[in-house]
């Protein structure tokens, strides 16, 4: 048998039910028109191109998918998008302001803390959500906070020491 | 430390026309100076002599531009072991550069050297020296440009921070810039020019931050399934439910009718695509499907007898003495079982990959360690010629072994082939560890002797289905054969239900765990120190060098074990690098659960390029041989998998870290030896030498699970 392909057009419809979503990505009024049910992270990296945000499990267990909602860490591989609607998200590329890298990049930089990268943007992100709720964290709550995110590379230890930096970093007034 | 704002294009996929050949690519790049090198010269004969696969034809290694910026061209991939950072500092400081000034293509089939992959620990090892060699020779060339404009001799001139001058009178001087500008020069080095020496470097040997970080920490950097083409699609592929099964019925009717999907199928290959991944799934969703499988006749528990079953013949690989004389000169003789099972490679990128097809040819964008190879395997797949097929490596997101095989690639290829248009396939966290190549489940048996006087007279040591790597014992033993039996991956029957392949290391884990478990099984029969006892039975000065370095750093104080210390201490090597490792642990008693307090690596690895870079190494195989070592195991049933996420395959994570110190010995007039593997081999035996240690237990199966050091520890009680 030779190779068959089977297409139904496009006729506007698509396999998903549309709905009309609004929301702020990285500081700008984003509205889309899709299904709710989708998951935010296939939103985010096909329909708006923003392909910092990484696909990993699948089922919110890596953190790879991390984003930011109004300053919260979402595991946005499971996160429908229709529950961001009249909300602030913020990926990865809309950390820095201006070039400028916001202590967490800076600081992972500094200390080498990422080798492949791929899950370095959920590792900044989730780390950014832990210093909103704990500015001021120890060694033992860093730990305890990033340790659904995963790294098979090994940069945990640089991880922590990149997040201690940051926060003392923030506290001084940046960011 | 350059932490200086970073380059943010050092490494770039320069997407012209996919089609142009290398020459003609390197034509179209618009002049400069282009150094063209033969790695089967005199330079590389090492890398030639142990068969690597370096290209004997003349490659383009490295281009001086009219901007004076420096493009390194290598078959190597960027997958976080740091070789975008260390291969500038090499030519930086051939060519008295700043490395800033290095951009790098790497892994791109049009465009680089041919290579056979990025595994091994073999790029600063055998493609450093080529390198390097062709850094001195632009250099040179660059001298012989500047003698003609500058009207002074050769001798005279000398190279600084990209600037060649007289060293009589320092105002005379030309840029390189200036030098490579409105020229197109191909040099073709013959010979190795001499590179230089130690004692000049300045960047090399001296510890430098990543080059790709700036990307990394900004979502900018792209992996494969970053690529993006008009037009694209997303793939999902129908998938059996366990390995040998086939493909009974399947009914896509329902898929079929919903809009924006498209099915393949090509006989069992069926696939579905969609503008998006997730509308991909939902089609693949309602897909009906029938498989016929297999009675399972093998478990992750019963693995161990199935494999001595079928056992082959076996190879010896080193052996000295008689073994029988060893026996009778032993005082003390220990037989003993070890088991490995199976490992998943578990890197947190997927395999994907992007394909595009174009009348007769292709470009791939793949998350692979083997670009060259994989070139060849896609244009078998799509009856192509090699050549017309082009495989770009974007930064890979991990590989460890598992992307050296690119099934996910030639599934691209054939769907973009087939839809007429560019497809992606992302596998699935299900997918990944479905099809990767496992780290393969191994037996080993050893029979050792000791003398009265703590003497290693005698060592019979068989792997089964490990592999040799670092099989052969480096101790001093009159009396020792060493054998392997099986194959680990790759070529021949197979007793093992899916397919194996090199996991970081390959073999040298299993290999390491049981021998250095058994040595320290007969230092504690000779009541002596496990580091005395190590040094008494050495003679080779690495190791003995190594081990010494780490007890030192340590804070090493002898006791014969089990001390109730919780201290554990293993030799290996691996990739020419003796790594010696010290571990502190505390065993939970109660519940079984070992806690890694700190380990101690020490490594004898000849000139480190980046100190910096090789230290990070030390730390990620540590970290990941935790995973093998306490929790990694797949469980399956027959052909069928059952881990299929994080949720039951537990990697380590932050809580799992202990302290971790790295000595790495100064040996920069010494050969560079490979660094991305050694320090992952003594993992498995430095923590069950210190769970034996702090219990007097033996552990004798990884992972050492809570379950089993309970056990282990009922068993003495």
């Amino acid at each position: 048998m030779g190779v068959i392909v089977y297409s139904k057009p496009v006729t506007g419809k698509g396999v998903h039910m549309a709905e009309t979503i609004a929301f702020t990505l990285n500081g700008q009024p984003v509205t889309i028109t899709t299904d709710g049910q989708r998951p935010l992270l296939w939103v985010l990296r096909t329909d708006l191109g923003l392909t910092g945000t990484k696909f990993a499990c699948g089922q919110s267990i890596c953190g790879a998918c991390t984003v930011l909602v109004d300053n919260k860490a979402v595991r946005s591989c499971v996160h429908p998008v229709r529950n961001v609607a009249g909300r602030e998200v913020r990926t990865i590329e809309g950390l820095s302001t201006n070039g400028e890298l916001h202590p967490l990049q800076k600081a992972f930089v500094e200390h080498d803390a990422l080798q492949c990268g791929f899950c370095t943007p959920g590792m900044i992100l989730a780390a950014y959500s832990l210093l909103q709720e704990n500015p001021e964290p120890t060694r033992e709550e860093i730990i305890e906070g990033m340790d659904q995110n995963l790294c098979r590379c090994g940069a945990h230890t640089r991880i922590i020491d990149a997040i201690q930096d940051a926060a003392a970093q923030m506290k001084g007034g940046k960011a | 430390m350059n932490d200086n704002p970073q380059m943010e294009l050092d490494f770039h996929d320069i997407v012209t026309d996919p089609n142009l050949s290398r020459r003609e690519f390197l034509k179209a790049l618009g002049g400069g100076i282009i150094i063209f090198f033969c790695i089967g010269d005199s330079s590389v004969l090492e890398a030639q002599r142990r068969g690597r696969g370096y290209p004997e034809d003349f490659n383009a290694y490295l281009r001086i531009g009219p901007d004076g910026r420096v493009t390194c061209f290598t078959g190597k991939i960027e997958q976080g072991q740091g070789a975008i950072t260390s291969l500038p500092q090499m030519l930086a400081d051939e060519m008295d550069i700043s490395p800033d000034m290095v951009d790098m293509v790497m892994g791109d089939t049009a465009q680089c050297p041919r290579d056979m992959g990025t595994f091994g620990s073999m790029t600063t090892r055998f493609f450093g020296p080529p390198l390097r060699a062709a850094g001195a020779e632009a250099r040179k060339v660059l001298i012989e440009l500047a003698a003609e404009q500058l009207q002074a001799p050769q001798e005279r001139l000398a190279t600084e921070n990209g600037v060649v001058f007289d060293k009589e009178n320092k105002d005379k001087k030309v840029t390189y810039a200036d030098l490579a500008k409105g020229k197109t020069i191909e040099r073709h080095a013959k010979e190795k020019p001499p590179v230089k020496d130690p004692s000049a470097f300045k960047v090399m040997n001296k510890p430098f931050l990543r080059r790709d970080s700036r990307e990394k920490v900004t979502g900018k950097a792209q992996y494969a399934g970053d690529i993006r083409l008009p037009d694209m699609l997303y793939a999902k592929i129908l998938r059996p439910p366990a390995h040998g099964a086939k493909l009974k019925r399947v009914d896509t009717s329902a898929a079929e009718k919903m809009e924006g999907v498209s099915v393949v199928r090509d006989g069992d290959f069926v696939a579905v695509l969609h503008k998006s991944p997730d509308g991909a799934a939902a089609a693949l969703a309602r897909i009906d499907s029938e498989f016929d499988v297999p009675a399972a006749t093998v478990d992750d528990k019963t693995i161990f007898e199935h494999l001595l079953k079928n056992a082959g013949p076996e190879n010896v690989r080193a052996q000295d003495g008689q073994l029988e004389e060893g026996e009778k000169q032993a005082e003390t003789v220990v037989e003993q079982t070890y088991l490995d099972g199976y490992k998943a490679h578990a890197a947190i990128e997927t395999h994907t990959a992007l394909a595009q097809v174009e009348g007769s040819k292709a470009t791939v964008w793949a998350s692979t360690q083997t670009p060259f190879p994989l070139k060849d395997q896609i244009a078998n797949a799509l009856g192509f010629k090699p050549d017309d097929v082009r495989v770009i490596t974007p930064f890979v997101g991990g590989g460890f072994g598992g992307k050296s095989a690119g099934q996910q690639a030639i599934e691209a290829a054939r769907l973009a082939k087939a839809a007429g248009k560019p497809v992606q396939v992302m596998w699935g966290r299900d997918e990944e560890f479905f099809y990767d190549t496992f780290r393969p489940a191994a037996v080993v048996k050893i029979k050792s002797g000791i003398t009265k006087e703590g003497k290693l007279a005698l060592w019979d040591y068989h792997v089964y289905f490990a592999g040799d790597r670092g099989a052969a014992q480096f101790y001093d033993i009159p009396h020792h054969r060493t054998s392997s039996v099986g194959s680990a991956f790759g070529g021949g029957p197979s007793p093992h239900p899916f397919a194996t392949g090199a996991w970081r290391a390959p073999a040298n884990n299993t290999n390491s765990f049981a021998r250095e478990s058994q040595i320290d099984i007969m230092a504690a029969k000779a009541k002596m120190d496990p580091i005395e006892f190590r040094l008494k039975n050495l003679r080779d000065e690495r190791p003995i060098r190594t081990l010494k370095a780490a007890a030192e750093k340590f804070g090493w104080k002898p006791a014969p074990a089990p001390s109730g210390r919780g201290l554990g201490v293993a030799v290996g090597i691996d990739s020419d690098t003796f790594v010696a490792q010290i571990a502190e642990v505390e065993v939970d008693k109660r519940t079984g659960k070992v806690r890694v307090k700190r380990i101690v690596c020490a490594q004898d690895m000849g000139l480190v390029i980046n100190p910096e870079g090789a230290a990070i190494q030390v730390e990620g195989c540590i970290t990941m041989g935790l995973g093998y070592a306490l929790t990694e195991d797949i469980h399956f049933k027959g052909g069928m998998i059952l881990d299929r996420n994080f949720e039951t395959y537990e990697l380590p994570r932050f809580s799992s870290l202990p302290k971790i110190e790295t000595v790495l010995l100064d040996l920069p007039n010494e050969a560079s030896h490979g660094g991305g593997e050694p320090a992952i081999i003594t993992v498995g035996a430095v923590i069950a030498n210190a769970i034996h240690d702090a219990t007097g237990a033996r552990l004798l199966q990884l992972p050492m699970t809570p379950d089993r050091v309970r056990k282990a520890i009922a068993a003495i009680a």
